[in-house]
């Protein structure tokens, strides 16, 4: 049985398998037809009309997005026909759009602009339809949205309901009228939104964007009488080079923390250190509750999941309210880090804790929300001052007038820029529960974990949910009640995923013991805050980068980085002692569905 | 009446016992059925005019075992009423027809679309469907019926629309291939016809394939109910042999003073009275789904198509951008030339985005504002610009 299909291409005959669309059949062989509501991550919609292209005996034109080929078609891709379709599409387009190029966040990366400027599109061809009044919602501390630039793609239609499972945002209206909105067209932040941000990394043009603080910021720096200190998280050094000339997966740790330096930050340490604080954290929280379970026989909520990622975070606290026991109460790194940066930091280096701009250089779009939780003040101060996205940091660096690739590399500046390379996989999907793991397996059984090179591979890779598990055998006296057993852990990636082991534990059917979710696919790598576009390929290669990071890094185990043990000997004193609590824990908000 | 012939199939009187034409079919074996529908060269009659047994064929021949009869009674065209007048006389003929499509094509279950504004219909449907379903049961086949509410929206008649809107989704359009005989209502094949074809299948397996043919053209077998509105001394619904001229139609059915007569609603096209001799209503000129408006001298051509463009304007679903934007672009423009803002060149550039939007727009919705727009813009310029 032959599942091949003969078609030509602009000339090129090929086989390609049957269901191919006409746009992949006439990508594998070089010819590039244009889109806009395409994105491989997501569902065909087929709306745009911008991919149309003649098949011989058809009368219409051919979305290429969304027809597969059928035997014997005979396309092709740039007759004048399909370049006047395209062309009056484009105008279309633009006769609706506020076109503001030369202000627009989305200028140089904006998929209507490029292919406006590639058809030459005449902005005089039609009237403007754009609707009168429309006002950029700017109520979330997370996402603007400005209707105003909206194509009506559905993309973050498509993402916030297949990716994410959130609905936060979908169509509404018809005919003219339509548009993408909210439940009862409500402000961003008064619904049921996570704020992670993967709209706006699917969405072509400026319409969605996250909120930008970095005004804020460049005013603090310029203040002579704050001391602004920036952490930054590990998924940015493997993917802010791809805004500044670099291709994608090149780590540029070094030229970052230079070009953070220059811009003028008072000092540039790593969020890695509170990662690897979370994981001592995280690690003792997890054998505090196994030993109550199994030893003691209490009842205690397990499987505990791994609360790092605010997106995450905040879907459980509205889909899920009463399983909110089941997050570890450890805050993020980035909430972590704010708590120190005006306590522990503040008093090691001598400055008043007022006088401290806290910025933290982030991935995730749902790091700025996070940042402005209320009960976000442990340190007597709103812990964190501001999540900057890794493109806010790209647009940044280029205001500075810095020349990126030429910026020598500097070390992170201390206290808090020593880390270990579990840390550095905190970006990618899986990283958190390898860290864990490669702590928790040696404080139990006092040997290394079981992988060839520390690699755990099952907790690697694109996979939507990953299992494994592992047996602890011969393990040190203390825990003893350990011996044996088979720990089991999953780890997932996109809230689609989430909700399904999210449903496994609501019907009381998960066989886990620890589990890891990240709001968006990849895991931070490829966050809500990162450079567009984001995809599989592009995921893949930053997690390529941050695995080789960890490969690199001198220390490999949270526990065994000196600044870590020096922070409980000078400071916190012991995992889940009083400090920690005070500072390192929080507590969660049941929310509703609506 | 001359060249025109007024025939009453559809709205003629039930069989003395109930059910008894379907009753005789669930003897004949689903290749029987086909066979005759497609021998009988019916097309359907909700606009789009595909052939009906051979629909059915494609539905019966794929391999999923879950299949759907469907039954379109969104009457959304402008100008269209015949649906619901067979929905409140002769309901019997339209369930004996989605029963025999079933039995064709190996259906169990059955959906009818019905507009929302016939919601008043629905306790007659119900009883009717008591006792359709009493005899199902002695006929032994396993089939069910279910009625869905439309809600208002014309773009929820368009088939896959329609679809999404009975699985409680938004009635947005789908992109097709996949074609309802293969993926339809839940993504399973399905058949959907209009009410009217389903009357016709009926008839079809009352009097034969045969009978059925000899009404008509080669095109355009049988015979069609018309909805007559606008400027007639006699509206309403008539059901005639198709084949015929505009001309005759207009010498029956107009004032005396005929200008233009709108084939098909608004989706549809507008024959001016100098093309009124050569036009044929049917499928080898202009086809309708029943709907007939006719414009006397005292009309506004320019009104009429503002109206138009209106409708579209409001009832595109909105997702495709040719049919979204292009909808307002032909209705500012036409204003703008009204109102002397742009030259009467402007309407020529309205005509290729009209085109455009023809070969490129994602549904039949968007599909065919060109055939009102360049019919009525190509034929009555003038009134266009002054
Ligand atoms: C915008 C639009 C609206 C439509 N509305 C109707 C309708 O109200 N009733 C109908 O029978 N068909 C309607 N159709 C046609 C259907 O899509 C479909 O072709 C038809 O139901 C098939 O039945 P038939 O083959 O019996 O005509 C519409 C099509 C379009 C594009
Ligand atoms: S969204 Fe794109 S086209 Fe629109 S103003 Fe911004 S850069 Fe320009
Ligand atoms: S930020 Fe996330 S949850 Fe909110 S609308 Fe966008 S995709 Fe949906
Ligand atoms: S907001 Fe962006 S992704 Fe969403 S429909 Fe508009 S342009 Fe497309
Ligand atoms: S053509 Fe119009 S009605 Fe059809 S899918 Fe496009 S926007 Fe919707
Ligand atoms: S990219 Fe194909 S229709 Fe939008």
């Amino acid at each position: 049985m032959s599942d091949k299909i003969k078609v030509v291409i602009d000339g090129h005959d090929l086989d390609v398998d049957k269901g191919t669309t006409i746009l992949d059949a006439a990508k594998s062989v070089g010819v590039r037809i244009p889109t806009l509501c395409h994105h491989e991550d997501l569902c065909v919609a087929g709306n745009c009309r911008v991919c149309v292209v003649e098949v011989e005996g058809r009368k219409t034109l051919i979305a290429a997005c969304a027809a597969p080929v059928e035997e014997g078609m005979q396309i092709k891709t740039t007759t004048p026909k399909v370049r006047r379709a395209r062309t009056d599409i484009m105008s279309l387009l633009v006769s609706e759009h506020n076109t503001q190029c030369t202000t627009c966040y989305r200028s140089t990366n904006c998929e209507l602009q490029d292919l406006a400027a590639e058809y030459n599109v005449d902005s005089e061809r039609y009237l403007s339809v754009l609707k009168p009044g429309i006002e950029v919602d700017k109520s979330s501390f997370s996402i603007e949205k400005d209707d105003s630039k909206c194509v009506r793609c559905q993309r973050c239609v498509r993402t916030c309901a297949e990716l994410q499972h959130v609905n936060a945002i979908t169509v509404s209206h018809k005919g003219k009228d339509m548009k993408i909105s909210t439940f009862m067209d409500l402000p961003m932040n008064d619904v049921v939104c996570v704020n992670c941000g993967q709209c706006v990394t699917h969405c072509p043009t400026g319409a969605l964007t996250e909120r930008r603080y970095y005004h804020e910021i460049w005013e603090a720096i310029g203040d002579p009488d704050k001391h602004v200190v920036i952490n930054t998280a590990p998924s940015v050094r493997v993917a802010l080079g791809e805004m500044l000339g670099y291709p994608a997966g090149t780590r540029v740790t070094g030229q970052m923390v230079t070009s953070l330096k220059k811009i003028g930050f008072d000092s540039v340490l790593d969020t890695d250190f509170t990662a690897d604080l979370t994981i001592i954290e995280e690690g003792h929280e997890f054998l505090e509750r196994v030993t109550k379970a199994l030893k003691h026989g209490e009842k205690v909520a397990l499987p505990m999941i791994t609360s790092c990622s605010p997106g995450w975070v905040k879907f459980i606290e509205h889909m899920y309210p009463d399983h909110l026991d089941h997050l570890s109460t450890c805050k993020s790194p980035q909430q972590m880090f704010g708590a120190l940066t005006k306590t522990f930091y503040a008093e090691k280096i001598g400055v008043d804790p007022e006088k401290i701009v806290s910025v933290a250089a982030m991935p995730c779009a749902a790091k700025k929300y996070e940042a402005n939780r209320p009960e976000m003040n442990d340190s007597g101060y709103q812990d964190v001052d501001a999540g900057l996205t890794t493109r806010e940091i790209g647009h940044m660096v280029k205001q500075a007038g810095l020349d990126f690739i030429n910026l020598p590399n500097t070390p992170y500046d201390s206290y808090m820029g020593e880390s270990s390379g579990a840390a550095v996989i905190f970006g990618a999907t899986g990283g958190v529960m390898e860290a864990a793991l490669r702590t928790v397996y040696e404080v139990v059984t006092g040997r290394e974990v079981p992988f060839k090179n520390l690699n755990i591979e099952p907790a690697r890779g694109l996979q939507g949910i990953k299992e494994a598990a592992i047996k602890l055998e011969n393990v040190l006296p203390a825990f003893d009640f350990l011996e044996g057993v088979e720990v089991k852990v999953a780890i997932a990636h996109g809230l689609k995923n989430a909700r399904t082991i999210m449903e496994q534990i609501k019907k009381g059917e998960s066989p886990y013991h620890f589990i890891e979710i990240m709001a968006c696919p990849g895991g931070c790598i490829g966050g809500g805050g990162q450079p567009i576009p984001t995809t599989d390929e592009i995921r893949k290669k930053r997690i390529e980068a941050i695995y080789a990071e960890d490969e690199g890094m001198p220390i490999r185990k949270s526990h065994e980085v000196p600044e870590i043990a020096k922070i409980y000997e000078e400071f916190l004193e012991k995992p889940l002692g009083h400090k920690s609590h005070e500072l390192l824990h929080t507590h969660y908000v049941k929310r509703n569905r609506y | 009446m001359d060249k025109l012939k007024r025939v009453d199939i559809i709205f003629g009187a039930y069989t003395a016992e109930k059910y008894k034409v379907l009753e005789a079919t669930m003897k004949k074996s689903s290749e029987e059925i086909i066979e005759e529908m497609i021998e009988s060269g019916l097309k359907g009659r909700g606009g789009a005019g595909f052939l009906t047994g051979l629909k059915w064929k494609f539905t019966a021949g794929e391999a999923d075992p879950e299949r759907y009869v469907v039954c379109n009674a969104d009457e959304g065209e402008p100008g269209t009423f015949k649906d619901r007048e067979i929905l409140t006389t002769v309901p019997r003929k339209v369930f004996s027809g989605m029963a025999i499509c079933a039995k064709a094509i190996g259906a169990k279950k059955g959906f009818m679309y019905l507009r929302g504004e016939y919601r008043y219909l629905l306790p007659d449907l119900h009883k009717e469907l008591d006792i359709f379903n009493e005899h199902l049961k002695r006929f032994g086949l396993d089939f069910d019926v279910e009625i869905r509410m439309g809600s208002g929206a014309y773009i929820c008649g368009e088939e896959s629309a329609l679809f999404e809107s009975i699985e409680g989704k938004r009635g947005e359009p789908r992109n097709k291939p996949p074609y309802p005989t293969v993926a339809g209502v839940f993504s399973k094949p399905t058949v959907i016809n209009n009410v009217e074809t389903f009357v016709n299948a009926m008839m079809i397996m009352k009097y034969g394939a045969h009978e059925f043919k000899k009404l008509g053209t080669d095109d355009s077998r049988g015979s069609k109910l018309f909805s007559v509105s606008g400027d007639t001394p006699k509206p309403g619904i008539y059901e005639l042999e198709l084949g015929m001229t505009v001309e005759d139609f207009v010498n029956e059915f107009g004032d005396g003073d005929t200008k233009a007569v709108q084939v098909g609603g608004a989706a549809g096209f507008c024959v001016p009275r100098k093309k009124f001799k050569d036009t044929i209503i049917g499928f080898e000129g202009v086809p309708t789904g029943g709907s007939m408006m006719i414009f006397n001298s005292s009309r506004s051509m320019y009104n009429v198509l503002h109206n138009y463009i209106d409708f579209f304007e409001e009832e595109s679903c909105g997702q495709c951008t040719p049919c979204r934007v292009g909808c307002q672009q032909l209705m500012k423009g036409i204003e703008a030339v009204k109102r002397g803002e742009k030259q009467s060149g402007y309407l020529k550039q309205l005509l290729n985005l009209s085109d455009t939007m023809k070969i490129t727009s994602k549904c039949g919705l968007g599909q065919s504002v060109a055939n009102s727009f360049s019919s009525i813009v190509e034929n009555f310029k003038e009134e266009m610009i002054y």
